[in-house]
């Protein structure tokens, strides 16, 4: 249901704010250097929190406020700065061999795009006028998940692949705060809370992978077959 | 009364895994699990019979008992109590791994928690999150013996069931939005105000997120083709834990499937709904007969196994009510029962011949008379042969198929249940029947190691010969959830 009637500048703010969001996982996309990815992705997750305190002031919603802060600290902060202290404990730079180029990548990101805008075409509600903010919050929302996707398809690196898990979180939290801000507040603090803990487990594992295995590449993980 | 039960039964599941872990005694740590595990299947029992048909909620709708969730809990508890059993011999048999035994208890007591809170959540966000935690706590005990394959299994299974769970969650997501249309912006979610506007909401918006809610919970029930974490963890966790996945874990996630089924039940889409489970259900079935086939690993097999009952209990759903549901849940009890046999026995065998390769494994009723035949007469089960009552959940299933519009998909399992009869017992004859080992095996079994699997052997006779009415009439009444109208 449209929740939000805005007028011309909020409506223009908040494209702007869910554009970018879009374009900081393209960032993603294109970068080789895991470092990037986090500030990327810290990026993305404050500008999540600033969308968020803004549809809760434009619709009236408070609790959204709480959430902006917390996303703010949690996602923004806490986890990218768990994400650089694994980073540095297991001596990871970069990745070193692509499966494909970073241009490559951009290609199949844009492509997978154009994917949820018809995806968002055919799931937007018929009938009555069409909400340009709906049409918008899906197109984002698929395309940020679809692209978490594709880094956890593309990337051979462990970390890499925990950001785009986190990736596709960002992007479902961002389209569900558009869409339905009025989502209980407990299920979106429960959400944020086991964020942390998968993120903390990811980050035993990868030691371990650096011990036992001697290598975070995913191509390392050849043994078990059939 | 029963919720404090169910407080009861948290509260010592929690208190074992919190004693484990800070007692730093392996004795100490066996004699908590098992405990609370024993506590727990009582506590289970009580539960099971006191819960009235139509269910209760509590805690503003945030939790529910109802008999679909509690026979969840059943299967739950008793592979728990069982697989608790074994732990004790086969983990004194990791000598290794003395030093961090009650480590292994409290995440072993955490995970059975997980499990336990899973099938009593009446919000579909929690019950997400739920299933989210178990993939963690399992994660560390598949990881819990560091070597490269258990690690590398770890790392593939909560990679895959993570971003699995990540699309159920933009199905759960996509249901709730459906719903503001009808509803408005703020609701309670539950299952039944998502089954209370289902009907009326926008089809095409429905179906895809069941479709996603299917993928990402059937990502972790292991159906094909998002299977393939599922062998690499049960094959590379220590045998109790491998039963405890398997007879308990998936059956968790299929919960997760068939709760939204049953919200879809008057809702145009339902029918599609059924049809997509069933072919995925089909196809998890043909890559299981396929793998089992040409299996070199003695647990991989059983994984396998695992995945073909859970295809056979998504087509038994996806036939619907009565008897399709009837059988799958059925069948859901019997697979519980039987495959944790069958991972005791290889987790015995894994002892006894230092070795996972079937090919290694030979002549064992010479060296085990009594756990041997034990063994073969769970893998005798597991195929789905009678007297056992994988056989009647099999049968009952395929019975509710044969008159709806999913005909083809009985002919389908028929062929397949006899391709996986040969493949299976094929290797089992091997290693029964086979030319003598090389190394003469280890035969020291600790007690604790042969009485689960007399226990579920048994327990899987009984229900193959006499299926007791109660039993029928309790899944006859949550087959009715499942009726279209």
């Amino acid at each position: 249901m449209p929740i939000l009637h805005l007028n011309g500048t909020v409506s223009a703010v908040f494209s702007l704010l869910t554009i970018t969001a879009l374009i900081l996982s393209f960032v993603m996309l294109a970068s080789h250097w895991i470092k990037n990815h986090i500030l990327a992705f810290a990026i993305q997750s404050w500008v999540i929190a600033v969308l968020s305190a803004f549809i809760g002031i434009a619709g009236h919603f408070p609790e959204l406020i709480a959430i902006a802060i917390l996303t703010a600290l949690l996602r923004g902060t806490v986890l990218p700065y768990l994400l650089i202290k694994i980073l540095d404990q297991a001596h990871l730079g970069r990745e070193f061999a692509p499966l494909i180029q970073s241009s490559t990548s951009m290609v199949l990101g844009a492509l997978l795009v154009l994917l949820a805008y018809g995806m968002a075409l055919h799931l937007a509600p018929s009938g009555s006028v069409p909400d340009p903010t709906i049409w918008m919050a899906l197109t984002t929302l698929f395309a940020i998940t679809l692209i978490g996707f594709l880094m956890l398809v593309l990337r051979t690196e462990a970390l890499s692949h925990l950001l785009g898990l986190l990736v596709i979180e960002n992007g479902i939290f961002l389209g569900s705060q558009i869409l339905m801000p009025g989502m209980p507040l407990l299920l979106e603090l429960v959400i944020l809370f086991d964020l942390l803990i998968i993120v903390v487990t990811f980050g035993i594992l990868v030691r371990y992978l650096k011990t036992e295995v001697g290598s975070t590449d995913s191509r390392a993980l050849r043994r078990l077959v059939g | 009364m029963l919720w404090i039960l169910v407080g009861l039964l948290f509260a010592i599941t929690a208190l074992s895994s919190i004693g484990c872990w800070l007692i730093p005694s392996g004795r100490v740590a066996e004699a908590l699990n098992l405990t609370a595990a024993a506590v727990d299947c009582v506590l289970v029992g009580v539960l099971l019979a006191r819960t009235p048909s139509h269910g209760v909620e509590t805690f503003h709708h945030y939790l529910l008992l109802n008999p679909l969730g509690l026979w969840v809990m059943l299967c739950t508890a008793l592979v728990y109590l069982l697989a608790s059993i074994h732990a004790i011999g086969y983990m004194r048999g990791m000598r290794e791994e003395s030093a961090r035994l009650n480590r292994f208890y409290a995440l072993f007591s955490a995970f059975a928690l997980t499990l336990f809170l899973a099938p009593i959540q009446n919000n579909p966000g929690l019950f997400w999150i739920t299933i989210e935690l178990t993939t963690i706590t399992s994660a560390f005990l598949v990881a819990f013996q560091r070597a490269p394959e258990t690690i590398e299994a770890a790392w593939k299974y909560v990679i895959i069931a993570s971003a699995g769970l990540s699309l159920a969650l933009l199905g759960t997501v996509l249901f709730y939005w459906a719903g503001t249309f009808a509803i408005g912006p703020t609701y309670n979610m539950t299952w039944s105000r998502f089954a209370a506007f289902a009907p009326g909401a926008n089809p095409v918006l429905i179906l895809f997120a069941f479709l996603l809610v299917l993928i990402g919970f059937g990502t972790k029930v292991g159906l094909a083709p998002m299977h393939t974490w599922l062998p690499d963890a049960h094959s590379e966790a220590p045998a109790p834990v491998s039963a405890l996945l398997s007879g308990a874990l998936l059956n968790c996630a299929m919960l997760g499937v068939v709760r939204y089924l049953e919200v879809l039940r008057r809702s145009p889409v339902y029918s599609y709904a059924q049809t997509t489970l069933i072919a995925l259900g089909a196809l998890s079935l043909l890559i299981a007969a396929l793998f089992i086939t040409r299996q070199r690993l003695i647990k991989r097999l059983a994984a396998y196994s695992s995945l073909e009952h859970m295809g056979i209990m998504a087509i038994g759903f996806g036939f619907g009510a009565p008897f399709g549901v009837i059988g799958a849940l059925y069948q859901m009890l019997n697979h519980a029962l039987t495959k944790s046999a069958v991972f005791f026995g290889a987790g015995n065998a894994l002892h006894a011949y230092h070795s996972k390769r079937i090919t290694k494994i030979r002549r064992v009723l010479d060296y085990f008379p009594v756990s041997g035949a034990l063994w073969l007469a769970a893998a005798l089960a597991i195929t789905g042969a009678p007297p056992f009552g994988l056989f009647w959940g099999e049968v009952t299933l395929l019975r509710g198929g044969m008159a709806g519009p999913n005909a083809w998909a009985v002919a389908w399992t028929g062929i397949l249940l006899i391709v996986v009869f040969i493949g299976f017992l094929k290797h089992f004859r091997f290693m029964y029947f086979g030319p003598m080992p090389a190394q003469i095996p280890d035969t020291t079994l600790h007690w604790t190691q042969v009485a689960p699997l007399a226990l579920s052997v048994g327990a899987v006779l009984v229900l193959g010969l006499w299926w007791p009415h109660p039993v029928w009439i309790y899944l006859s009444a949550i087959a009715r959830h499942f009726e279209p109208n």
